[in-house]
């Protein structure tokens, strides 16, 4: 084989006694695709901002197309050509495209910035990527999968040799994943070495050549070949032998709970959406990126608004101007981005779960002791990793989606809308959700769950309504749905 | 506030810190500096002296609980300080020019003051107007209409009593407006500590759209806290009238900043969300014992500027790096 691009030698970092890297090491070669795969917490950040030169490693040595590479600033490390690409864009909205291109190194003429170079090469970077948009375009209002693309077209502007994709597709739907795989595979023709960090067992097997496995901070395996079985490399990465992902689905009731007929959007995301949520049943609701499905169940959680069309909860039609309504009834939302719609990161545990049952903690005079008894309720109702006075940022993604879960089930809702409930949540504690859903469809509650992952939605659905460009596609039994039956209706 | 160390453990803090919410840094700033003037001057340390500084905060402490309110929402109010103004040349009309009755006179006031702030409120929800333009724009116009009841003048001559309750010391030591602010104060306190409604706005200001989604009236709170803003800021306005014995359009002018000054030096984010009253209560009266240190030290009052200037520097930042390290 050629010579690697980067080689890791025993690299280790430690914060105090904490190590969270422990002696790794890692060849990544030109024209090949490394998936890097661990819980949260294995040390696969920390790794990638070592090649990328935002952290120092503790002890250990790299070696960069064969010279010493030990880059003090991420600036040193782009200027060598690694580029790491955050899971988080970091594209500015009001500049033009060729601007965020070249941001910090804009091509000059005379001492001003040559507009026009820029834009010539930007939209050189943009059509090696079959992005057919004009560089002069604002960054603003272009899809996430575009802005994706970007970040890709920076890094190539960079003339980057290697490339960290940290969770490329968290905001992708499925198509646009498929496009951005297509330009994954056209960089790797073109010799560049990648290294792919990612939760989606499906993406790994099809985009990557080999798999490493992190954990606790240390490489535990490596699968040559991607087509690993995903119960082998998922056990691997949490360490122990899974008995099964999803719990089996009980059996809904035949008693409605839920009635929407005839839903439109006021912003125009979906139109005439009918559907009924059993007592009991869980409905997966599946689609593309911008189909309309966060929009939907936005609405039925009250946050945004309908322009015709009922909401009826146990025959009763309900008018819905704010979220308030909707909980005062029994609807909750679980909303898709945990950190920025689910919790005050900054605040504590017991602080975000009194948010949300301010009129339900008996008395509107909040004692600490009161604060805590109810934290601490919750905390062990729902095996939530962590203490009442931690704040939630100090969570992992699991127990943070676990605090949001919980601050809502502490009011027994009758209906409970999950959207993106695993996303960006590592295998090992995706479990542990999927538990806590079926066990609200046991006590009798409605629950809806909305999800980009379609093994998700199949696992846990007794049936799938599919939404494509805002219609309503169909709805699937739990026996007709599969992948290739939901993809075709999301693809109308 | 529990901090963990590395390994996971729990480190308890001490329960005194716990009380002040992050405000330590400020406390162990004022302390230093009340023993730097101790030793420095003859007369800081006397309960004569003492009284006077709080005499001398009344105002502005009273305005910064309602702008510890405005700022942990993750707002900004700039009108305070023509809203005070408003509130005495109102006062001062109905009672000497319409002739009503002092009291009912500063209930007036207090009413034109909530009016302007609900102004702001209906603009900065409904319109969605920033609360910097929006305060901004109430800052000129109701410093305006001061000037407009009397065409700039000012009225003196107000009933004995009302002049009393900023000089009479009840037991001997606190005047009546020093008691209104500590009960201002004290109220503040439980509310945002104990009250549902309280921690309503730390969750507002910590993110409007978690609030929102959590069942939160986000727009009646921050409508509620602007007028609540503004009744301060007018209720400060009758205290300062009561100890001038006149009221003048051109009260409180910059008031606004030293009023952002002390809550800031007390340790409340302006990203909104994290602080309390205990810190502006230190923040209040660094700022009124470093101005009555500087006095006491024969310390110009250019001079005064420029130190009160570093001493936000120093306190903001100190505050940033503890959050840093934490």
């Amino acid at each position: 084989m050629t010579q690697p691009v980067l080689t890791l030698r025993g690299i280790s970092k430690h914060y105090g006694p904490l190590q969270v890297l422990k002696s790794v090491s890692l060849d990544v070669h030109p024209g090949e695709v490394v998936a890097l795969l661990g819980e949260n917490g294995a040390g696969k950040s920390t790794l990638s901002g070592i090649i990328a030169g935002s952290r120092a490693p503790s002890e250990g040595t790299m070696t960069w197309l064969g010279q010493p590479y030990a880059p003090a600033t991420p600036r040193e490390a782009i200027d060598k050509g690694v580029v790491l690409i955050h899971q988080e864009l970091k594209l500015l909205p009001q500049l033009s495209i060729a601007e965020n291109v070249f941001i910090g190194r804009w091509p000059t003429r005379n001492g001003v910035v040559d507009r026009a170079e820029m834009e010539r090469r930007a939209q050189e970077q943009l059509s090696r990527l079959n992005l057919h948009i004009p560089a002069s375009r604002k960054v603003a209002g272009l899809s996430t999968a575009n802005q994706q693309l970007i970040e890709i077209a920076k890094a190539l502007a960079l003339d980057a040799k290697l490339l960290i994709l940290d969770e490329p597709t968290a905001a992708l739907g499925g198509a646009e994943t498929e496009a951005l795989f297509e330009q994954v595979r056209k960089l790797r023709a073109e010799g560049v070495g990648i290294i792919y960090i990612s939760h989606r067992m499906e993406e790994i097997k099809k985009i990557t050549d080999r798999i490493v496995v992190l954990r606790d901070g240390e490489r535990v395996q490596e699968f040559a070949d991607s087509a690993t079985p995903v119960r082998t490399v998922v056990e691997s990465m949490v360490g122990r032998s899974l008995d099964r992902l999803f719990p089996p689905v009980p059996v809904p009731t035949e008693r409605p709970v839920l009635q929407v007929s005839n839903l439109t959007s006021a912003m125009n995301a979906f139109r005439d959406v009918s559907f009924e949520v059993h007592a009991g049943e869980i409905l997966g609701i599946a689609g593309l990126v911008g189909a309309g499905r966060t929009e939907l169940v936005r609405a039925i959680a009250g946050a945004d608004p309908v322009k015709a069309g009922t909401i009826r909860l146990n025959g009763d039609v309900l008018k819905l101007r704010d979220p308030a309504d909707a909980i005062a009834k029994g609807i909750v939302l679980v909303p898709e981005d945990r950190k920025d719609q689910g919790l005050v990161v900054a605040h504590k545990i017991s602080e975000n779960l009194i948010y949300a049952n301010l009129d339900k903690l008996g008395s509107r005079w909040i004692t600490a002791g009161l604060k805590k008894a109810f934290a601490e309720k919750a905390i062990a109702t729902f095996n939530v990793k962590g203490r009442a006075e931690q704040h939630a940022s100090d969570l992992s993604g699991g127990n943070q989606q676990k605090i949001v879960i919980a601050k809502w089930l502490m009011r027994d809702p009758k209906v409970v809308v999950l959207d993106e409930p695993t996303r960006g949540i590592d295998v090992g504690a995706r479990a542990g959700i999927y538990d806590i859903i079926v066990n609200l469809a046991r006590q009798g509650v409605a629950v809806i769950v909305v999800s980009s992952d379609l093994e998700e939605v199949l696992g846990v659905s007794n049936r799938i309504l599919v939404l494509a460009q805002g219609n309503q596609a169909g709805i699937l039994n739990r026996e007709q749905a599969n992948d290739v039956s939901v993809m075709e209706l999301a693809t109308i | 506030m529990v901090a963990l160390d590395i390994n996971g453990q729990a480190k308890p803090s001490g329960t005194w810190r716990k009380k002040l919410s992050g405000a330590t840094g400020p406390l162990v700033g004022l302390l230093a500096l009340c023993i730097f003037l101790g030793f420095s001057t003859d007369a800081f340390f006397s309960l004569r002296n003492g009284l006077n500084i709080l005499d001398q905060i009344t105002v502005i402490g009273i305005m910064a609980v309602g702008m510890t309110f405005v700022i942990l929402i993750g707002g900004i109010d700039l009108s305070v300080g023509s809203v005070l103004a408003l509130s005495m040349m109102v006062m001062g009309w109905t009672a000497n020019i319409a002739g009503l009755p002092l009291g009912l006179a500063i209930a007036v006031a207090l009413l034109a003051s909530a009016v302007s702030g609900l102004i702001v409120g209906l603009l900065v929800t409904v319109f969605r107007v920033p609360a910097f333009i929006a305060t901004l724009a109430m800052m000129s116009a109701a410093r305006g209409v001061a000037n407009m009841i009397t065409d700039g003048q000012q009225i003196v001559g107000f009933p004995d009593w009302f002049m009393m309750l900023a000089i009479d010391r009840h037991f001997g030591v606190l005047t009546a407006t020093v008691f209104l602010m500590l009960f201002v104060v004290l109220i503040a306190w439980l509310f945002l500590h104990y009250r549902a409604e309280g921690r309503m706005l730390y969750a507002v200001g910590g993110n409007p759209e978690v609030a929102r989604l959590a069942g939160i009236n986000v727009q009646f709170v921050t409508i509620a806290v602007y007028v609540v803003s503004a009744v301060l800021a007018g209720l400060a306005g009758i205290v300062l009238a009561a100890r001038l014995d006149s009221v003048q359009p051109s009260s409180g002018f910059g008031y606004e900043l030293d009023t952002i000054a002390a809550v800031v030096i007390g340790g409340t984010s302006l990203s909104g969300g994290a602080g309390g009253i205990g810190g502006t209560l230190i923040g209040v009266l660094i700022i009124g014992v470093l101005r009555n240190g500087l006095n006491l030290l024969n310390v110009s009052p250019f001079l005064q500027q420029v130190i009160i200037g570093v001493v936000i520097v120093l306190a903001v930042g100190a505050e940033t790096m503890r959050r840093r390290r934490a």
